[in-house]
């Protein structure tokens, strides 16, 4: 067994999921790589909208590729850092709305 | 101002240490195949030159600037430049061929003190297009430079200048403090003179390399964005840019080495292999001049010292014939030029 449970090694090897179950593993890619073409938003924009998620989600892998991949299209580090707060926001926004859920419960419950 | 890696005694300022470094380790070990072994997979036969069309001529290794990734291990502290008696090789060579692109680099070719001889000469025998690298910077260097814009003006030349990002500190870090603000300054001499202006013939692209240790992303967005940033920050214009991958020698290689990150480069090079770029490398229609007046595959070749694979090895030997017979030599290094779209001095290739 691995020493650590994150080796930056293995994104590299990302691809090999398609070897224990290849039908769905190719759709996956497939899906994957037309989501992060030119579309309506364009592939910067993607990026960084990728950026954000994989700061929200803690996904190492995906920050390392996505901080990356950013770099290669010109971003600059404010700009990066500009994204993951708003991953941030959402994030303890999302944590703090359900403050109001505490205050229905409290406002029901106390005389 | 840092020193070149000659200046500073740095092991890799010798290119068989390079050589060896490149063609060891995870190459070595098999855990990533060959560029011999990856194009003989992918094509199987060697990379042959097509029909020469582009003399690239180094005219020396002088510079004004010590960037942080730059291949040839350019500075102040180089001396090697190229004497009049290899330039009129050059001219006689020009005029024997039928290239249609001549392609002046450096260093810093204005430093070079025969530099405008030898582009009025050159200009008189006439090529499609004439290219002279110029680092930007160098107008800005010194009062007997500060005509440049009007000299290239004058000899229809065709500039291309690095520019690896829109901001200051991006610029900066890769190529020098200070360089940004006077390559915008020199940028807007040249936009003064009608370089770079649209409709106008006088040709001004721009070269970006990475600043750092990741591949370029797309040329045509890179080159949408760079537009907008300097039109609307400094009412700069210009015509192409060209996203050309670091290969990993020299400087560059140095910095991959000392971050360590050469590992994760060379995968993301190997990963990123296109063999559709293999018909249009550079070194299939390309001539490199070493200052010297040996001949090279490409200007990466003639950093690592390694002389084309022909009884033609110099200028004053030159036979297109016997020197079009070759086989192109190549290395690790090679990796840089086949990767996603593919890199040569012209940019992308596929």
């Amino acid at each position: 067994m691995a020493k650590t449970y994150y080796d930056p090694a293995d994104l590299r090897k990302f691809g090999n999921i398609t070897e224990w179950s290849e039908e769905l593993g190719t759709k996956f890619f497939e899906y994957y790589n037309k989501v992060f073409e030119e579309g309506t938003l364009t592939a910067r924009e993607k990026s960084l909208i990728a950026l954000a998620v994989a700061h929200t989600e803690q996904c190492p892998y995906c920050i390392d590729a996505y901080t990356k991949d950013g770099l290669q299209r010109g971003v600059t580090k404010e700009e990066m850092m500009e994204a993951i707060h708003v991953g941030a926001a959402i994030k303890s926004g999302a944590t703090l709305v359900h403050g109001v859920q505490m205050m229905n419960k409290v406002n029901k419950l106390e005389m | 101002m840092k020193k070149s890696l000659l200046a500073r005694n740095n092991d890799l300022a010798n290119t068989k240490k390079q050589l060896e470094f490149l063609s060891n380790g995870i190459f070595a070990n098999g855990e990533l195949p060959s560029f011999k072994e990856k194009i003989k997979e992918a094509q199987n036969f060697s990379l042959r030159p097509k029909k020469l069309e582009i003399l690239q001529i180094n005219v020396g290794y002088m510079c004004n600037q010590v960037c942080a990734h730059c291949h040839v291990d350019a500075g102040p502290d180089r001396k090697e430049i190229m004497t009049q008696e290899t330039m009129k090789a050059c001219l006689d060579l020009l005029k024997k061929t039928e290239v249609h692109t001549l392609d002046i680099t450096g260093g810093a070719p204005e430093m070079n003190p025969n530099f405008r001889w030898f582009v009025e000469e050159a200009s008189k025998i006439g090529v499609k297009d004439f290219i002279v690298r110029s680092n930007l910077t160098i107008i800005k260097a010194n009062k007997k430079y500060a005509d440049l814009p009007a000299f290239f003006k004058k000899h229809n030349i065709h500039v291309v200048s690095s520019m690896p990002h829109w901001t200051q500190g991006k610029t900066d870090k890769q190529r020098g403090n200070g360089v940004f603000n006077k390559s915008i300054q020199a940028l807007k001499e040249l936009n003064a003179v009608g370089y770079g202006m649209p409709n106008s013939n006088l040709q001004l692209d721009l070269v970006y390399n990475p600043s750092g240790a990741f591949l370029p992303g797309d040329q045509t967005a890179l080159e949408n964005d760079f537009k907008k940033a300097l039109l609307d920050d400094f009412g700069i214009q210009f015509h192409k840019l060209f996203a050309i991958t670091n290969l990993p020698i020299s400087r560059f290689l140095d910095y991959l080495i000392a971050s360590e990150n050469y590992e994760d480069y060379m995968y993301a090079l190997v990963d990123a292999f296109n063999a559709s770029t293999l018909e249009n490398v550079m070194c299939t229609n390309t001539i490199s001049v070493g200052w010297d007046g040996y001949l090279y595959d490409c200007d990466f070749n003639q950093m690592l010292n390694l002389k084309v694979d022909s009884n033609v090895k110099h200028i004053s030997q030159y036979n297109e014939e016997l020197l079009q017979n070759r086989d192109i030599v190549i290395n690790q290094h090679c990796y840089g030029c086949t990767a996603g779209a593919g890199s040569s001095c012209q940019g992308v290739v596929a």
